[in-house]
Order: C-alpha cells, then structure tokens, then sequence
C-alpha cells in the first residue's frame, strides 16, 4: 500500500496541513492579538475601561465563534474566492480558519493578559508608566508563557479545523483521509493519515510546552 | 510650604450603587525630609490616602500638593512625569515576575528614557545600597521576601525620588526582616535627605522610625502630632486601641482582680526614683504591675506599665495624683479596649 506515489502524496499532505495551520495561525495572531489587548485595555478592570468598545469587539467575537466551523467555511466561500481566486485547496482553507481564529485568539489573548497580577500594573503606574508602557513592557512580558500555551492550544484547534475543511476539499491531511478513506474504502491510508496528524499534533503541542517553559521565571 | 499638602480630601466610590466613603475632609501636612507615619485598623482608608499622594486615585473633593503644585492642575503627562519623582513600595512587592532583579531595577529608569548601559551602572549602584548586588541576576521568585523588598526599595529609588510612600511595606514580613527594612528606610532618609511616608497597621513600626504620626479611623483623620506626644497621651479610641492594642490584653487580670487599670508612661529623668515602689510604700497597699515594657520612640527610650490599682476611688486618685506628680503620664485604661 505505502507505494512511493502514496508516500509522495502523505509528505505533500503533512506539508499542506503545515501550510495551513501555520499561517492562519500567524495571521489570525496578526488579527487577534491587537483585538486581545484592546478587550482586556477597554473591560471593566482594564487600563481603560470603555464599555461602548468593549461590548462591540466583545460581541462580533462571540457572534463568530458561535459559527459552527464548517457552515463557516460554506458562509465564506464568496469571499475566499475573491480573496484567493479560488474557494478550493490549502490556501483557499486559510480564509476560514482566519476568520474563525480571530476571534477565538482574542477572548484566549484577552484572558492571558488579565492574569497578569493588578499590583504589578499599578507599581508600573506609580513609576509614571504610559498605558502604552503598561502595554508593551509589563503586560506582554508578564504574560508571555500563558501568550505562548494559549498559541499553542490555537495551534493544535486550527490543525483540526484544517483536517475537516477537507470535507470540502481543503486540501492537506484531512483532504487525503476523507477521499481514501471515505469515497475509496482504502482503511489502511486513512489510518495512516490520522496518526500522522496525532504525530504533528503532539509535536505542536511539545514545542509549545517546552517553549512556555523556557520563558516561565516565576517558578525556580 | 510643606513638601506635601492634603487639603480638605474626600474620597467616595461607588459600588453597585451605594457610595462608600473611603476618606472624609482630612487635612494632612508632611514636611520635606520627615519619616511621616499613617496608621489605623485594616479598611480605616490609609492605603487611600497614600495612593491620594501620587493620584493613583483621584480625590472627589479636595486638592494634593506636591511642593506646592497641585496635582489636579497637571496634564496627563506632566503627572507621570510627578509620578516618577515619587517612589512607592508595596505589602506584596510588585516585581516583575518575568524580569531579573537587575532588570526590574533598571525598569523605570528604560520608561523614563534612560539608555540600557547608563540604567544598568545605576542598577548596580543601587543593588548595592540594599545590600544585593550579588543578586543581581536572580529572579524576584527565588528571593525570600525581605529581599523582594530590597529590590522594590532599589527600584523606587532609581529615578531619584523626592518622596517614598511605604504601604504596609513590611506586614508581610517576619519581626527580624521587618526591622532590617525599617533600618534600612531610615537609613535612606538619612543619607538621601528623601521624606519617607509610611502606612501601617502596626504600632511598632511607627515608634520604631516615624517622627510624627497620623492616625485614621474609618475615613476620618482622628489625630496627628509628634510620635513621642501621641504615644505619651494618646487621646482618640483608635489611638489608645492602636497602642493598647500591640500587647496582651490586662483585661483578663482586671476580670480577675477586679481592680481599675492604668496605663503610666514614662521616659527620660523619672526612671531613676524608684516611682512605683515609693507609692506602695507611701500609700501601704498592693499596687499589681500587669505589663511593663520599654520601647525606643523616636530614638527614645521610653517605659510603659499597666497597673493595677487596689479598690476605693479615693486611694485610685491619691495614686494616680502622686504618679503625675512625678512626671509620669497616667491614663485609664479603657473598658471598650480588647
Ligand atoms: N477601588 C475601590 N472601590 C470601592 N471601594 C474601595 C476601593 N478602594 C478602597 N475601597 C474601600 O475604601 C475603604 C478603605 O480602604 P483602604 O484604603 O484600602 O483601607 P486600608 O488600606 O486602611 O485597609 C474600605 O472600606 C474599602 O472597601
Ligand atoms: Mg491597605
């Protein structure tokens, strides 16, 4: 069954599946970030407080993440297709897992900032700190271990997503387990995607781990 | 002029809809070069106060001076600018979690602009001011707390403050480290000529290096004066419940004995005459000593006795007359006290 040709289509099938996850993972950072830190600057115990912005960011994030992934997918295909060209294959995919990520990567952002111990942001302000300070030199650097496991936990959610939009012809490791797998009866290729997926999983996650470790000085 | 003035301050906030009145008119002057001590029970308003000097909170009526500026005046940034001319030390440190300690020393110096290599030399220098130069790159979580202090003491001297605001600076730490860090505040007073407020709940702290005192009872300022005066006389509940308060109760004995109960302070010439035993042998009764202590008030050594006198109201003033004549300060101590 592992003929090279299978082999050759298993490695373009990990490389997409890299492909997808990766970079709708940056970009959705690229886009989530920014929405991140404005939540947790403008919610009730934030920098500044501003319930106007807060509750306009805060429900256009919710309202997409309570889009199912796949009707999200079907949703945004007008869109993709002007973006990309095309509503089919591994970069048409990173549309929808941006849109979906986001958001998602906003409340996960939001959340790891507010973590970051009130007193140390009001010693900053006694020192005569800006809030743009605050922001850049207190709050980012306190928070970066739960920044980087809450990057990691997106990371291995859009690598999931990535596999289903192969439902849809997404292309990638989902793609290949859906067409041998579901439309061929081919059992044996289909198993093998899926472990190749529990492998590229598990290496997100110990990269994500042991990197969160690294920047962690809080415990000895 | 005083280096700080508090006018008229009233603070108010509001929770869910009802308004707590964390401060109410308090008028406080604090001379440039003092060790200004606040103090009152836990939720009496000082942490308020404090974060008052440097408008950490913003007072709904009433004005802060600082060297005669008012704060309110000040554009955002000109308070920042304020802000980092005034130190400020917390119960619970407030390091940087994720940043060395050389780090979190250089820290307000890199938002004040200061290059790397200039803020890393003052680090040092500072470092070792507080005796902690050797740790310099350890993280704040591998330090006991009396050295977390040291690092929060360098750090808020970095940019040269004229002022220091200590809030329960030391109620986290044991009674040895306490007093290392308290040497160590008068020690900075007296080399750098920085006026130093402390706030805290303990008494000893503020005998220990205030010179003058402040005492707040739920939002309101109840009494100030010199350290020395205050502990001699105290005349507010909260400040005799203050001072009564950090030794074993004598109520329990008066319970037993039955007796009226005096609290006799006494410093400097007195100490010579044996004061009390020639009471008892004027008088021919028991006089019963519940407590006695010496303490060091404002460099001072100062004695404080609880007494128990024997029964009659005519012997308890006869007493009492003859103490006070001796120069000794004699208050009753009250029932409502424990
Ligand atoms: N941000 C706040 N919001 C509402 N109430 C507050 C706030 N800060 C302080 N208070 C209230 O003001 C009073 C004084 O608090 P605080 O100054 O912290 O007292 P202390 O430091 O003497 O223990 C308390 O009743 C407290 O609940
Ligand atoms: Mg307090």
């Amino acid at each position: 069954m592992l003929t090279e040709q299978v082999i050759e289509m298993l490695t373009q099938g990990v490389k997409d599946t890299l492909y997808m996850t990766l970079v709708s993972a940056v970009i959705g950072y690229v886009l989530g970030l920014p929405l991140g830190i404005l939540l947790n600057v403008t919610g009730k115990k934030g920098l500044r407080p501003n319930r106007v912005i807060y509750g306009i960011v805060g429900t256009f994030c919710n309202i997409i993440r309570s889009i199912p992934f796949l009707i999200l997918l079907i949703l945004l295909i007008p869109v993709t297709r002007a973006i990309v060209g095309q509503s089919y294959g591994s970069t048409a995919t990173i549309v929808p897992l941006v849109v979906c990520a986001a958001p998602y990567i906003a409340r996960v952002v939001e959340s790891s900032l507010q973590d970051v111990d009130a007193g140390v942001i009001e010693a900053a302000k006694a020192m005569g700190a800006s809030n743009l300070q605050i922001i850049f030199r207190v709050l980012l650097v306190e928070a970066r271990t739960s920044l980087v496991t809450g990057f990691t936990i997106t990371t291995g959610l859009l690598l999931g997503y990535s596999a289903m939009s192969g439902t849809v012809g997404g292309g990638g490791l989902g793609d290949i387990a859906v067409r041998y797998g579901y439309y061929r009866w081919q059992t044996d290729i289909m198993i093998v995607t899926v472990v190749l997926l529990i492998v590229v999983f598990q290496i997100i996650q110990y990269l994500g781990t042991k990197v969160s470790g690294r920047l962690d000085h809080r415990k000895r | 002029m005083s280096e700080i003035e508090i006018k008229n301050l009233t603070k108010r906030f509001q929770v869910k809809g009802h308004t707590v009145t964390a401060l109410e008119h308090i008028n406080l002057n604090i001379e440039k070069g003092e060790i200004f001590g606040i103090i009152g029970m836990s939720g009496a308003g000082k942490s308020t106060l404090v974060r008052s000097i440097n408008y950490l909170e913003k007072p709904t009526e009433g004005q802060v001076l600082i060297d005669g500026v008012d704060l309110s005046d000040l554009s955002t940034k000109e308070l920042r600018k304020k802000r980092s001319e005034i130190g400020m030390i917390f119960q619970g440190f407030h390091l940087l979690e994720q940043k060395n300690v050389l780090d979190n020393v250089c820290f307000p110096l890199r938002i004040s602009g200061v290059g790397r290599k200039e803020a890393k030399d003052k680090a040092r220098a500072l470092l070792k001011t507080v005796n902690l130069e050797e740790k310099e790159k350890a993280y704040p979580s591998q330090l006991s707390g009396g050295q977390k202090q040291r690092v929060a003491i360098a750090r808020a001297l970095a940019t040269e403050p004229k002022i220091l605001l200590c809030d329960e600076a030391t109620s986290a730490l044991d009674p040895q480290t306490t007093e290392s860090i308290l040497a160590l505040l008068k020690q900075i007073n007296e080399n750098l000529g920085i006026t130093i407020v402390i706030i805290t709940h303990q008494m000893s702290v503020v005998t220990d290096i205030c010179q003058k005192v402040a005492i707040i009872d739920n939002g309101n300022l109840v009494e100030q004066g010199s350290v020395k005066e205050i502990f001699a006389h105290p005349t507010s509940d909260a400040a005799k419940e203050l001072i009564f308060g950090t030794r074993p109760s004598p109520l329990s004995v008066r319970e037993v004995s039955g007796n009226k109960t005096v609290r006799v302070v006494f410093g400097g010439g007195s100490s010579y005459e044996p004061v009390i035993a020639n009471a008892i042998l004027r008088f021919q009764v028991p006089i019963n000593i519940l407590h006695a202590d010496t303490r060091n008030v404002g460099g001072k050594a100062v004695g404080e006795m609880v007494l128990g006198l024997p029964e009659g109201e005519k012997i308890q003033e006869d007493i009492t007359a003859f103490l006070r004549e001796r120069g000794l300060t004699v208050t009753e101590v009250d029932e409502h006290v424990n």
